[in-house]
């Protein structure tokens, strides 16, 4: 495995004392994609809010670069280095397409932020096309291609997505998968969250699966086809 | 006509002026800061004691600028940074108890008599004759400061980074920090532009009424927060527009009431908003939404 990027080390989180992540412990090397897979309420999400600073741990360690970022707020953690396309997608509807990828220019160190603007409208040029439109008038599959767009334009050492085909159809599914395999080309390192769990698998260098807040299993993408593997570690 | 016209625009753009003010802090903070009157009679003190030591009339509008300023920075990381994620009701309250300590404090330093505060005297002489003779050049001087004012606002809003920043946050905090957005950079900010306001808003009220008492602004801050909640306070131009309208009822009232109903021209002005609010709950100046069928 590559030099670890990302380490959680026995993150443990909670709400009101009801426990969200039991003792999670996870890795992701520089340049990977990993999957983290699991049924609804099993704390995939809580994972990147708690790397993000949105939630703070209850005990355990998140390592960024070899460097503690627990308990840093949400502002420093992106300009650390680590970008997350939310759930949702959170676009700014009544901002222009432009004006949300400039967005994501807040999290990015150092200077050459038009360039990295102009090389992204070509690797989505839909967000070329619509530039001057409010971000809210864009189809879910635009939106989202604009939110992994804005997340790229900090040019992070990892992106965190949170379920990037979540209310697409099967067909914008498709778009935003080859997107996802183009930022890999990139060698952007990724943790991608979904609920696809086949399809995460076999698209991931590694995929861990998580239910009730803690680790189920690793999976590789040889695993991909074993459904019975897979249903275990969601119900077993 | 034309002086109720003029006194019309004139309280309406100061109105506005602290509609931006109290809108701007809202948005970023979801905070409505009731104490933002107390900050203009901080400012409209400030003057008084210049006026009583001679001071030239730039220190005096300097100093008055500086202590608004100061206090808003003060009330920021003293009271709204530790507040931050706080229920609104309790920011609220906050405020209010801040509103309170601030009068109390001016009433037990300066007392209940008026202070006067003669600062551009000048500017209270009519603009012409004939016509303008009713007109005073602090009303033409109060409408374009607040052009001003609102024009310099609108371009860093839209054409600088920490504009869009502040845009984004008054939409969506959260997002905008996950962004990468600095929250204290943009909050300060929205603080400090907020607390100009109101030393602006300080001067001229000032110069239009130059007896400094311990509620001084009171009346016209509740107007105004009346006003932003009446236009929308969600939005920065429906909350200015309301501020707008509301100084524009308060003053065409005030002008074409006889001074026998005079003490009448509250009761107009706030039935006038309870019509408006039954009218158009989300706002007056909120963007009309298509209807929802509900679907049997």
């Amino acid at each position: 495995m590559p030099e670890a990027l990302l380490e959680l080390d026995r993150l443990e989180v909670a709400y009101d004392g009801v426990p969200a992540l039991r003792g999670l412990s996870l890795s992701v090397g520089r340049g990977e994609i990993v999957g983290l897979i699991g049924p609804n309420g099993a704390g995939k999400s809580t994972t990147l809010n708690a790397i993000m600073g949105l939630v703070p741990p209850r005990a355990g360690d998140i390592r960024f670069a070899g460097r503690s970022i627990k308990g840093r707020p949400p502002e420093r953690v992106a300009r650390a280095g680590i970008a997350l396309v939310p759930e949702g997608r959170r676009i700014y509807p009544n901002l222009t397409v432009d004006e949300n990828l400039r967005l994501g220019l807040a999290g990015r160190r150092g200077s050459g932020g038009d360039g990295v603007i102009e090389s992204l409208r070509q690797l989505f040029p839909i967000l070329d096309r619509y530039r001057k439109r409010p971000g809210g008038v864009l189809s879910g599959g635009e939106q989202q291609q604009l939110a992994i767009a804005r997340a790229l334009a900090a040019e992070p050492d990892l992106l965190l997505l949170d379920e990037p085909s979540l209310g697409l159809a099967p067909t914008v599914v498709d778009a935003v998968f080859e997107r996802l395999a183009e930022i890999r080309e990139r060698g952007v390192t990724t943790l991608l969250v979904e609920q696809r769990a086949q399809r995460t698998v076999a698209f991931a260098d590694r995929t861990y699966a998580l239910a009730n807040g803690e680790l189920r299993g690793i999976f590789g993408p040889a695993d991909a086809g074993n459904t019975d593997k897979l249903v275990a570690a969601y119900f077993g | 006509m034309l002086q109720t016209a003029f006194n019309a625009l004139a309280l309406g753009s100061v109105y506005a002026l602290m509609a931006v003010g109290i809108g701007l802090v809202f948005g970023v903070l979801r905070l409505v800061n009731f104490a933002y009157g107390q900050l203009i009679m901080a400012g409209a003190y400030t003057l008084a004691i210049g006026s009583e030591h001679s001071w030239p009339q730039w220190a005096s509008v300097l100093a008055c600028f500086g202590v608004v300023i100061g206090l808003s920075l003060l009330l920021e990381v003293g009271l709204f940074r530790p507040l931050r994620g706080a229920s609104p009701a309790t920011m609220l309250v906050a405020t209010f108890a801040v509103a309170f300590l601030l009068q109390s404090i001016a009433l037990l330093k300066f007392g209940s008599l008026v202070k006067t505060a003669s600062i551009f005297p000048g500017l209270f002489d009519p603009v012409g004759h004939g016509q303008f003779e009713t007109v005073r050049k602090i009303t033409i001087v109060a409408i374009v400061a607040a052009m001003v004012a609102l024009a310099a606002l609108t371009l860093l809003l839209a054409k600088t980074t920490i504009g869009l920043h502040m845009r984004a946050a008054a939409a969506d905090f959260r997002t905008a920090r996950l962004l990468g957005v600095r929250a204290n950079e943009v909050v300060t900010l929205a603080v400090v532009i907020s607390g100009v306001l109101a030393a602006a808003v300080a001067v001229i009220l000032v110069v239009e009424d130059p007896f400094v008492e311990p509620q001084f602004a009171l009346r016209d801050t509740i107007i105004v927060l009346v006003g932003v909640v009446v236009g929308g306070l969600d939005r920065l131009w429906t909350a200015t527009l309301g501020g707008f309208a509301i100084g524009v009822a308060t003053s065409v009232f005030t002008d074409e009431l006889s001074s026998a109903h005079s003490v009448y021209v509250d009761s107009f002005v706030f039935g006038l908003v309870i019509i408006v609010l039954l009218l158009r709950p989300e706002g007056l100046f909120a963007p009309f939404r298509a209807r929802t069928v509900e679907r049997a």
